[in-house]
């Protein structure tokens, strides 16, 4: 059985050995702004903090610990030389408004990773600017916007969604602006086509869409979606969150989408850092070329690359500088690495890893799969059954899988699936570790029910109150 | 080794699966989209790839081989190898957002202990987990203001960032938020207070000052700044940068009610811009509104002290289109650099290097205004950064300082056409006397030429 280290680390400000009571006061700067008490950082040794970090390391889950299936999420392993590379002193000490001619090497791996990308996606032009995917749907929603009002049709003011989107969808179409309309899924879990079709109108500004979508299931009828919206004057948004199912099989750009983001930490195999920095750079078609942020990266015939700020209609910047350059350069090596045919295979084995894993676990009847059978890279579990019939709950299962040594699926979405489990099990997981989770998953169904609504029990903690947490915010030390 | 272990034995999977071939698991797509191939080039053996990664990087130069004194906000400083040693730690650095609190229990209390130190230091009661940068903290800064005084017009000095005033247009169109300017006095560089007083009143939602201000210099007529913000019942949000608050008040002892800045500097590499890291911090009472993610301290069914995600019921994945932002993805690991950072610092060395900062700041100033046809253009106390003005042509000059391996100042006429041939210099505790020395003799000779 596994077990996490377990450790009572105190917080850093409970390890000092001895206070400091001399006020450091400095009267070089003007009266008004000088400091009258000390800042209450602890004053501790090297040795002490290596080992404070040191041990919360170990009482957290990576990849690199084990398979990390969160659907949607693609966590799929991070190359080492990714990230050997990025720490090289002559990429990560370059400041960005340093002479372009000293930034060469930079300039050339941002030019081929938005030609990349762009043959990746079908797309005509990238922007490398956003620093993560739901920043990159935000790009898309200004793009959107200056393209109806450049054609004198800034009255659109709707965004139409499914109800399977990604939570961030919703939340960068009212950020931007714009209300709106959610239609629901068909029986088969992809867009309802009367629906949309009775949701599109003249105020539409554009369709947002992930393709496969959160259940896993390829949208079929995803050309004729394209026609109904283009016919309305509306754009179609592609939402990359799930494009490891379709590397090298199908382009949104030849579906016919007009704005693409992709998440590099996702597809591109870049770390999620425990939530950061991503990457999520924006493709257009032709047609938005002129409205994208500044700078655009340029070639001269000479073969020198240059930054281009003239670009009288672009949407201006959403974020200081270029993107995550760090980020930006592990996924050009990971692509480098992989190759057109690595890419098509990542895919392929995304999508068999994800039907084998489906198919072992439904054959057991134990858990059921709502809507139609053929899935890409992520499939979405009910536990309704164990809930009516043995009182196990989707976050019950999860809390589980920790106690055998694995990262729980997504759980509770998307929301039209109940007690919803959403497992990824991207293409680095080998049949091995697949068939000790599917094992895993199956036990805990026929375990006893109590055991399982008290896991886990094998981590640093057991199952964590949140609900008190947010009732009566403790979020500093000094509130402790 | 593509990263790809069932690709030999696919042929076994898909038995079981009852199907022949791969493409059997694609008949979904439709036929007129679906592709062959890629048009990308093979793969490449990890050899190979870093070969070709030294090739291209063989063509940039970097603060490490060039001595820059570019300010404007980013710049190199010293980086102690725990940071690395830490960051580099893949229980870290490979794993997802802290959703499942039980097995992250390690990054959620890294995480509190960032939000301590950001609170500590700006003497703001909360902060959450990192915003995307500095500038898209403003942004988001100015969508709470909204959010709380339901108000519109938002004010802000005229010399910030070129790029925060571009970002936070972009951020004002949703809301409709509209952005008023201050400008700043031209013998001072310090933000002009009677235009302040004319320009907020009850419509203003909020006010925000840079201290120091993008010209390195301390707003310090700050207590009067804020009361006349109070008066108008907007709120005051204030911009740092963290490292000079070793030295200076924190913003809340001067009455901010929303700090940002951009927390590069505190361990983290410049990475030419990106990754950057967003600080946040607030007032108690703002909380709710606050954007992003942040981590609370609770106990687990044992009575265990446990560390989970909170106040989620703001964010995205639940609250969906009314979520306070719709940030997902941040800076963690940015995050985590710098509270190692700062806990390796400790107070005094966090003082030390804020005075260090200042002090070369006021060394090297002092220096390059001594020379002929160099003067400092502000008259007020500066932090590590001063504008330069030069009387000749500033771009010839930094071009000739490239070749003598300097990056010179950063140019400001393209954003400040009254700042004709003035440069944004800035230094921190990397340089030093010899550095100094180098630059000054440069200038020296370059400006003879």
């Amino acid at each position: 059985m596994y077990r996490s280290a377990i450790y009572e680390e105190p917080l850093l400000n409970e390890l000092v050995i001895s206070k400091k009571e001399k006020i450091n006061s400095f009267d070089k700067i003007p009266k008004t702004l000088q400091r009258k008490k000390n800042i209450d950082i602890p004053n501790l040794d090297e040795t002490q903090i290596v080992r404070h970090f040191h041990r919360l390391s170990q009482m957290n889950y990576g990849i690199d610990t084990g398979i990390y299936p969160l659907g949607s999420c693609t966590m799929k392993y991070n190359p080492k030389l990714c990230e050997e590379i990025a720490s090289w002193g002559k990429f990560n000490n370059t400041h960005p408004c340093q002479d372009i001619s000293t930034v060469q090497g930079n300039l050339k791996i941002l030019f081929e990773l938005e030609r990349m990308l762009c043959e990746i996606t079908g797309m005509d032009f990238f922007s490398l600017q956003p620093a993560a995917g739901a920043h990159g749907e935000f790009l898309g929603m200004l793009l959107t916007r200056a393209y109806h009002e450049d054609r004198n049709q800034g009255s659109r003011d709707e965004v139409i969604l499914p109800d399977t989107s990604h939570g961030t969808n919703p939340a960068s179409v009212s950020m931007a602006g714009y209300k709106l309309i959610e239609i629901a899924s068909n029986k088969d879990g992809t867009v309802d086509l009367k629906m949309l079709k009775d949701a599109l109108s003249e105020k539409t500004a554009c369709f947002m869409l992930t393709n496969p979508n959160t259940l896993g299931i390829f949208e079929s009828e995803i050309l004729k979606i394209s026609k109904m919206v283009h016919d309305a004057g509306a754009l179609l948004y592609y939402d990359g969150a799930n494009i490891n199912a379709i590397m090298g099989k199908a382009r949104p750009g030849d579906m016919g989408f007009d704005i693409v983001h992709l998440n590099l930490h996702k597809t591109f195999a870049t770390p999620h850092g425990g939530g950061g920095p991503g990457s999520g750079p924006v493709g257009v078609k032709m047609k938005l070329e002129k409205f994208l942020p500044i700078p655009r990266i340029g070639k001269t015939k000479e073969g020198n690359y240059v930054f281009d700020y003239d670009a009288p209609e672009s949407i201006g910047k959403i974020r200081a500088y270029y993107g995550n350059f760090s980020v930006l350069l592990k996924a050009y090596i990971y692509i480098l690495m992989m190759g057109s045919d690595g890419l098509r295979e990542a895919s392929e084995i995304a999508v068999l890893n994800s039907n084998y894993m489906k198919k072992k676990i439904l054959d057991s009847k134990l858990y059921d799969m709502p809507y139609k059978d053929i899935r890409k890279h992520e499939f979405v579990l009910s536990c309704e059954k164990l809930k009516q019939v043995k009182g196990i709950r989707a976050m019950d299962v999860a809390k589980r899988l920790l106690d055998y040594g694995f990262h729980p699926p997504t759980v509770y979405f998307p929301l039209i699936v109940k007690e919803a489990l959403m497992i990824e099990p991207p293409e680095t997981e080998s049949k091995n570790d697949i068939d000790r989770y599917v094992d895993a998953i199956l036990k805990i169904a026929n375990e006893d029910p109590e055991i399982v609504k008290s896991a886990p029990n094998n981590t640093s903690v057991n199952r964590v109150d949140e609900v008190s947490a947010s009732k009566n915010p403790i979020l500093t030390w000094k509130m402790i | 080794m593509k990263f790809v272990p069932n690709s030999s034995i696919k042929t076994i999977m898909l038995e079981e699966l009852g199907l022949n071939k791969i493409e059997d698991l694609f008949l979904d797509i439709p036929k007129d989209i679906k592709i062959k191939n890629l048009n990308l080039p093979c793969g490449l053996s990890q050899q190979e790839t870093e070969r070709k990664l030294r090739k291209i990087v063989g063509k940039n130069r970097s603060c490490n081989d060039f001595l820059s004194f570019l300010g404007g906000g980013i710049k190199s400083h010293y980086i102690p190898a725990i940071v690395k040693s830490i960051t580099s730690r893949s229980e870290f650095y490979t794993s997802y957002t802290p959703y499942q609190s039980e097995a992250s229990q390690g990054f959620l209390q890294a995480m509190f202990e960032y939000q301590s130190m950001i609170a500590e230091i700006t003497g703001m009661d909360v902060a959450n987990c990192s915003l995307y940068d500095g500038v898209t903290s403003l942004s988001e800064a100015a969508l709470m203001c909204t959010r709380i005084t339901r108000k519109k017009n938002f004010i802000m000095p005229h010399n910030i960032s070129w790029e925060k005033k571009c970002v936070l247009s972009n951020y004002a169109k949703g809301p409709g938020i509209k952005i008023k300017e201050i400008s700043y006095n031209s013998k001072t560089g310090k933000i002009d207070i009677d235009e302040l007083k004319r320009k907020i009143n009850g419509d203003t939602s909020g006010v925000y000052i840079e201290n120091p201000n993008f010209f390195g210099i301390f707003e310090d007529d700050i207590d009067e700044i804020s009361e006349i913000v109070k008066k108008s019942g907007s709120l005051f949000v204030v911009g740092v940068d963290p490292i000079s608050l070793g030295i200076t008040k924190s913003p809340g002892e001067y009455g901010a009610d929303i700090v940002i800045g951009e927390g590069r500097g505190l361990g983290n590499t410049m990475n030419f811009g990106g990754s950057s890291l967003g600080i946040y911090a607030c007032k108690n009472e703002l909380l709710r509104q606050m954007p992003g993610r942040i981590i609370g301290v609770t106990k687990d069914i044992k009575d265990k002290r446990a560390f989970c995600m909170t106040l989620q019921t703001r964010e995205q994945h639940i609250r969906r289109a009314k979520a306070t932002s719709n940030i997902c993805t941040n800076e963690g690991l940015c995050a985590l650099a710098a509270v190692v950072y700062l806990s390796w610092l400790g107070s005094e060395g966090f003082f030390n290097i804020s005075k260090i900062n200042f002090e070369n700041g006021e060394k090297l100033a002092k220096l390059i205004a001594s020379l002929p046809g160099f003067k400092l253009k502000f008259k007020s106390t500066h932090f590590n950064e001063f504008v330069v003005e030069y009387s000749d042509d500033v771009k010839k000059l930094n071009k000739i300082l490239l070749q003598n391996g300097i990056f010179g100042g950063l140019t400001l006429e393209e954003f400040y056409p009254e700042l004709e041939n003035c440069m944004l210099i800035g230094t921190s505790e990397v340089h030093t006397d010899d550095d100094f020395e180098k630059f000054v003799s440069s200038l020296k000779e370059v400006s003879y030429v």
